[in-house]
């Protein structure tokens, strides 16, 4: 019933030399798919009513090729959706039956073949009404970068065996320090400078309280995060509303890749963005290179898995976790300027909103690993996206139960319902020799 | 590399678990540290290894006193060392353990060679004859493969002074003798080793020089050919007699059955348990002997209900017990001692009485309708302290703070307060001193003696040897035989290893 | 003390007896972990000052001419510390300057009426995390219980008493839902609390947030998400008269206190609890079963957490809204981890970080001080709390023979 963490390796394998491999044969993913799967099909495909249209626009000015609008029958492409999901569930309980998993890229296209059932169903009969869908990707994509910074910080923590629950509160110094600094500067971009040293500030409490009280990890984040809550409203009732000077709303221009961003549909979502936007997708490429593939990533793992196994070949376990905190705060913050700078806004009260909790669970679904945020955070951020187009297109969908989805999709994860995760075996154990 | 150690010594608090220790290793020798477990052999190979900082004490190498602030130093100064417990990372391959701290990097990018790597590891493993895939995860390899893995790590950073911590506490008679072959060869290859053990025989077999350890004290040296029974006294202090007192059995009726019984995990698909039957009779011991991991462990805990059965049945007393509760099992009278005491046997930080009553806590006269009675929790406390001479400063003391020896009087003491009728016990005397041992011993005898039916794991034949009244060894999951208790040793080795008794020994 | 024990150390031969014993006296207050609470505290409201001088208009206006008139911003940093601290007393103690009686002592009546929900959610934590879960979740369970508490509330016709005892059963039954969910995951599938109790809150909110644009939740003739006024036979009542809002729900919450000293202390059940949470693999072995445990105590926490949503919808607010919660959940973490998850030691807490809200507003009034310094200070003090040697190095104080790691 209880799982735990062991350290050493139990011998518990029959002393072959070629002992078995230990073959899983979980049916839990795909039950967990194939009900979603045909939630979509009786929700999105059969309630569609028969005949009628949605139409889709994928279009953008700007494009070398103007593809048309696209009107598709609603019932017909709903169900055809639920289908290609159904199937892609059958596939996994095909594999599990071979005791092998399968890859990332199926819970992504599932989860588009979800929600284009979803868009199909919300959008018929709505002949007024198109579904913006490059529109909806842009927002996507700038919903889910605090998203993604929050969930690498959080992989960088917990690789190294630092469980970040901080990430909130890092996010928000993040936004907080962006705003301040930018302001005095009258610069968007030195804000974007200071944002990560505010986060890196908070990480290395995480790290101070984990790695030299051993206080335990998840009340060092939790209190950490009231902190930040408290010290930045704070200042922003007093400092800051004394002197609106100090809290401006700055903007970063969206620079616009010339020949990329051309590209049909993805160009401009990808490739008309802020400066912040390219920072994220070279931190996502370059740490998930260097988690796996580099002597430090080797190093961060091996401390994160069996810390005494890394101590004994001369790896300094809480030096690295240390790092690694303090990296990871400093990677979070630079996300917390998103929610200022990036967006050209002021910084306001808790602004982050519970973004940096979001942000963990895109880690845990990701499975800590960079890529994987990545994706977790870009399906958290077009579930929130569409929440925005469904309430303007007017859907029946309570714009709440949609709010609700990247909560429950985690804890379906965390439920080992929908893939099984395997968090690094030392996390949250505080290593004393 | 000439090695020696000059006047170490390690305190914890105010315990002083190195005092004041010489130690010469010279190259090409293989220097046996002989002791007790808890002698404190353990901690000043850590100290020699970087690993704890000594209070007082040099280290010094080629006649040069060196520094080591971590185990990075030791390495760099030629210093391996193969751990008790391996220094693994289960999810990593073979190639990324061995260079994992001494990685080469390649590219302009500096990314790990993991080829170079690779070349290593199938170099030394060449040239010991080991068999090991550089690309195999190590949480797919079995115990022996990991200690090779092991050796292979110390190697790799040219270490010209070996330290191997209790080595072969996991493996078979045969691995152990492959093991020391192995040592032989380095040795001969000019490499200074430390073995580190408290088995006699291992000691006589190889080691050139031996030092005997007592409760954090250098007692003496000795030569390979001094006798056993001279070892074991130096070693403990005191005349030991190699044997307990034991009448002969007299075995009653069958009390437990086990039945066809297989044990799968769930998680893994592993099998630990293939089809094992056996019976145990009222008033005898049965030792399950085997190598660890061989499914003893998971045997034990399926009678008790820990794990659930794939198939068979276990019958106690004319009762089926599978699929049934802990608790019920518990109630029909089984006793359960754990393989490991700290993660299964007590609670570490609650009190004495508290851990004395852990199975007992919502019976009367303990509790009544749900409250518990703190009075009487306390006085039963008192009386099984005195009964089983669990050293504490009260009853109330936070068993954690007991050494492992008392941890275990308090799990028996526990488990012998009900009525029982059939005792398992796992491991019973792992990492005890010699008293406690002794202890331990005489009790489980009293138990069968009392008509008690006993079962016995354990991965020690003197042990096995000590006890046993019927001798059943695990091999892979199932029972290869069950043996009378004068089989010899080498026949029993042989089993353990998978062979036939009767094929084998014919 | 223990009169006689076996391997008791032999007295440093250097000091007297009778010496020795006064220093061990000493070295037990020193070393005492209250010394270490109080001491936290005072830290705690030490940086919190800080924080006040900092934020102060006139320091910082002083601050500009500092090298030329130092005494001005040493004058101003007293007298913005002096009126914040006079403020904090005024609004959490009593009332010095009040020329009635009621007015004197209100501020503290003010206080346990804040400290209520603290008590009853930290409570519940408190459990969890002697029973080893760390349960987030206080949030969504307060909000979950307060939803179906305040239906009850508002939206049944029932008689006097019984109105009250359904509506307060009703939010304990709430919460215990919302608890039951991450107890059962944990126990069927080892789905880690943390996650799941976070997760929760979140979707606790929405669905409060989404129950609030039904019409059965507003008020007849509105969209507001807002419901209507708790009837007053569903209301907890005033205890002290209607010059106080002290009501009823504190009384509860003391019992509830003694409850789960009795729960977890003299209860076998609560033995279970505190055996799976110290060690659940030998609690299994001993024929516990753990799973049930995680179960029953996350519903026990659940249950707790949503009668402290009572004392806001049948107490203090007696509407349902979004905000129902405030910050009571995380606040009651705060708590439970101060009141080092006792039952005496959280309702203290309670007491104390109840103090500080109940100083709010007259903070807020009075010194002209944002509300959210409260946080930071309750922030800063289970920080310290949680790291004793840092305490320690602060105040140089001696550090206990064997230093225990922090369980909490």
């Amino acid at each position: 019933m209880t799982t735990t963490t062991v350290g050493a390796p139990t011998p518990q394998q029959p002393a072959a030399d070629t002992a078995p491999r230990p073959r899983t044969k979980s049916w839990r993913s795909s039950i967990g798919l194939g009900v979603v799967a045909l939630l979509s099909l009786l929700i999105f495909g059969l309630t569609t009513q028969a005949g009628s249209q949605t139409n889709f626009v994928i279009a953008t000015n700007s494009d070398f090729v103007t593809l048309p609008s696209l009107t598709l029958p609603a019932k017909l492409a709903a169900v055809s959706f639920s289908i290609i999901a159904l199937l892609l569930a059958g596939w996994t309980a095909y594999r599990a039956n071979q005791y092998r998993k399968v890859g990332l890229w199926l819970p992504i296209v599932f989860g588009m073949a979800v929600m284009g059932a979803l868009l199909t169903w919300a959008g018929a009969g709505r002949d007024n009404t198109t579904i913006q869908l490059t529109g909806l990707l842009t927002s996507a994509l700038f919903l889910a970068v605090p998203l993604v910074f929050g969930a690498l910080a959080g992989t960088l923590c917990e690789r190294s065996g630092i469980i970040n629950i901080a990430i909130e509160g890092q996010l928000l110094a993040g936004a907080f320090l962006a705003a301040l600094v930018g302001s005095m500067a009258g610069n968007a971009y030195v804000g974007l400078i200071a944002a990560p040293i505010a986060g890196a500030l908070v990480g290395l409490l995480l790290a101070i309280f984990a790695t030299k009280y051993w206080v335990n990890q998840i009340v060092v984040g939790v209190v950490l995060n009231l902190l930040v809550v408290g010290l930045t409203s704070f200042f922003f009732s007093t400092v800051m509303t004394d002197n609106p000077d100090l809290n401006q709303a700055l903007g970063l221009p969206r620079i616009d890749i010339p020949i990329l961003s051309g590209i049909p549909v993805l160009g401009p979502v990808l490739f008309n963005q802020n400066l912040l936007v390219y920072i994220m997708y070279v931190v996502v490429i370059v740490l998930q290179i260097m988690l796996f593939r580099s002597r430090w990533g080797l190093r961060v793992r091996s401390v994160g898995e069996h810390p005494k196994a890394a101590d004994t070949v001369g790896i300094k376990v809480n030096r690295t976790r240390i790092r690694n905190t303090v990296l990871g705060g400093a990677v979070a913050g630079l996300g917390g300027a998103f929610f200022t700078v990036a967006s050209g806004l002021a910084f306001g009260k808790e602004m982050t909103a519970g973004k940096g909790y979001i942000a963990l669970a895109a880690m845990i679904l990701g499975r800590w690993n960079p890529k994987g945020a990545l994706a977790a955070a870009l399906l958290f951020g077009f579930a929130d996206a569409l929440r925005v187009q469904l309430g303007i297109i007017g859907s029946d969908i309570p714009s709440q139960f949609l709010a609700m989805t990247p909560y429950l999709a985690t804890i379906l994860a965390v439920a080992g319902l929908v893939g099984h995760a395997r968090p690094p075996a030392a996390e949250g154990t505080p290593y004393k020799k | 590399m000439k090695l020696e150690l000059r006047g170490i010594t390690k305190k914890f608090g105010d315990f002083t678990a190195n005092d004041a220790i010489d130690l010469v290793v010279e190259p090409g020798t293989i220097h046996a540290l002989l002791g007790e477990n808890g002698a404190g052999k353990s901690t000043l190979m850590n100290v020699l290894f970087g690993l704890y900082d000594a209070d007082a004490g040099e280290i010094l190498m080629d006649d040069d006193a060196v520094t080591f602030v971590g185990p990075g130093d030791a390495m760099a100064a030629g210093i391996g060392m193969v751990h008790q417990h391996f220094m693994l990372v289960p999810v990593f391959s073979v190639a990324e353990n061995v260079m994992l701290g001494h990685e080469q990097v390649k590219g302009p990018a500096k990314l790990l060679d993991v080829g170079a790597a690779r070349d290593k590891v199938r170099e030394l493993s060449d040239r010991f004859g080991f068999d090991i895939d550089p690309d195999a995860l190590v949480e797919n390899l079995s115990v022996g493969a990991q200690q090779r893995v092991e050796i292979i790590k110390a190697l790799s950073r040219d270490a010209e002074v070996l330290i191997l911590d209790e080595p072969t506490a996991v493996l078979t008679p045969q691995e152990t003798d492959e093991l020391l072959e192995i040592v032989r060869q380095l040795r001969d290859s000019g490499t200074a080793v430390v073995l580190i053990t408290h088995k006699l025989r291992e000691v006589k077999a190889v080691a050139d020089t031996i030092t005997v350890i007592r409760r954090g004290k250098v007692v003496g040296t000795a030569e390979p050919s001094a006798s056993q029974e001279e070892l074991a006294s130096l070693m403990v202090g005191r005349d030991v007699s190699m044997t307990v007192d034991k009448g002969a059995a007299d075995p009653g009726e069958p009390v437990l059955r086990v039945e066809n019984v297989t044990v799968v995990n769930e998680a893994s698909g592993v099998t630990h348990v293939d089809d094992v039957s056996l019976e145990v009779r009222a008033g005898e011991i049965l030792a399950v002997a085997g190598v660890q991991g061989n499914g003893q462990t998971e045997l034990a805990e399926a009678i008790l209900g820990l794990l659930p059965t794939a198939h068979g049945q276990i019958i106690l007393d004319g009762n089926v017990l599978s699929g049934r509760s802990i608790r019920q099992n518990l109630d029909a009278g089984i006793g359960f001692v754990p393989e490991d005491r700290t993660e299964d046997g007590v609670v570490a930080d609650f009190t004495v009485a508290n851990n004395l009553i852990l199975d007992l806590y919502d019976r009367e006269p303990y509790s009544r309708r749900g409250a518990i009675d703190p009075q009487v929790v306390r006085t039963h406390a008192e009386e099984q302290v005195e009964k089983f001479d669990v050293r504490t400063t009260s009853t109330q003391a936070l068993t954690g703070a007991l050494s492992g020896g008392n941890q275990q009087k308090v799990v028996l003491a526990r488990e012998l307060a009900r009525e029982l009728k059939v005792l398992i016990a796992s491991q019973p005397t792992r990492g005890l001193d010699v008293g406690s041992i002794e202890f331990v011993h005489k009790r489980i005898i009293e138990e069968r003696d009392k008509g008690v039916a006993v079962i016995i794991v354990s991965s020690e034949l003197d042990e096995v040897y000590a006890l046993a009244d019927r001798i059943a060894v695990m091999y892979h999951g199932k029972v290869v035989d069950i043996v009378a208790p004068d089989t010899d040793r080498d026949t029993l080795g042989l089993m353990m290893a998978g062979a036939h008794s009767k094929e084998e020994a014919a | 003390m223990s009169d006689t024990s076996v391997t008791e150390k032999p007295a440093d031969p250097k000091d007297g007896p009778g010496d020795d014993r006064v220093r061990g006296v000493l070295r037990g207050i020193l070393e005492s972990s209250t010394l270490v609470v109080v001491m936290a505290v005072v830290a705690s409201l030490a940086i919190g000052g800080l924080l006040v001088m900092f934020a102060d208009e006139d320091v910082r206006e002083a601050a500009v001419y500092f090298f030329s008139r130092p005494g001005d911003t040493f004058s101003a940093m007293g007298a913005a510390l002096v009126s914040a601290y006079t403020a904090m007393f005024q609004g959490a103690v009593v009332n010095p300057s009040s020329e009635t009686f009621v007015g004197f002592i209100r501020p503290f009546t003010q206080t346990l009426t804040m400290a209520t929900p603290l008590i009853f959610a930290g409570l519940g934590l408190g459990i969890g995390f002697r029973a080893g879960l760390f349960n987030i979740g206080a949030q969504g369970q307060l909000l979950i219980g307060a939803a179906l508490g305040a239906y009850i509330g508002f939206a049944w016709d029932l008689p006097w008493v019984l109105h009250l005892l359904v509506a307060v059963i009703g939010c304990a039954i709430g919460g215990a839902v919302w608890g039951f969910i991450p107890g059962f995951l944990k126990a069927r599938t080892g789905a880690h609390e943390v996650i799941v109790t976070i997760m929760l809150n979140y979707i606790g909110l929405n669905l409060v947030a989404w129950l609030l644009t039904l019409e059965a939740f507003q008020r007849p003739g509105s969209n507001n998400p807002i419901s209507p006024e708790v009837a007053d036979a569903a209301q907890y009542p005033l205890i002290l008269g209607s010059q106080f809002n002290l009501h009823l729900g504190f009384l509860l919450a003391i019992a509830c206190a003694f409850g789960v000293w009795w729960l977890m202390e003299r209860s076998t059940l609560g033995f279970e609890f505190r055996a799976a949470g110290s060690n659940p693999r030998a609690a299994r072995t001993a024929g516990m079963s753990v799973a049930k445990s995680y179960i029953f105590v996350m519903v026990i926490a659940g249950a707790l957490a949503g009668l402290a949503g009572s004392a806001q919808v049948l107490g203090t607010e007696k509407v349902l809204t979004t905000a129902t919660a405030g910050s009571i959940g995380f606040d009651a973490i705060t708590v439970a981890l101060l009141g080092r998850s006792r039952p005496l030691g959280t309702v203290m807490a309670a007491i104390l970080f109840g103090g500080l809200r109940a100083a709010g507003p007259t903070l807020q009034v009075q010194a002209g001080l944002p509300v959210d310094i409260v946080f930071v200070i309750q922030a800063l003090i289970v920080l310290f709390i949680a790291a004793p040697p840092l305490v320690r190095s602060i105040f140089r104080l001696p550090a206990p023979a064997n230093e225990k790691e922090v369980a909490a």
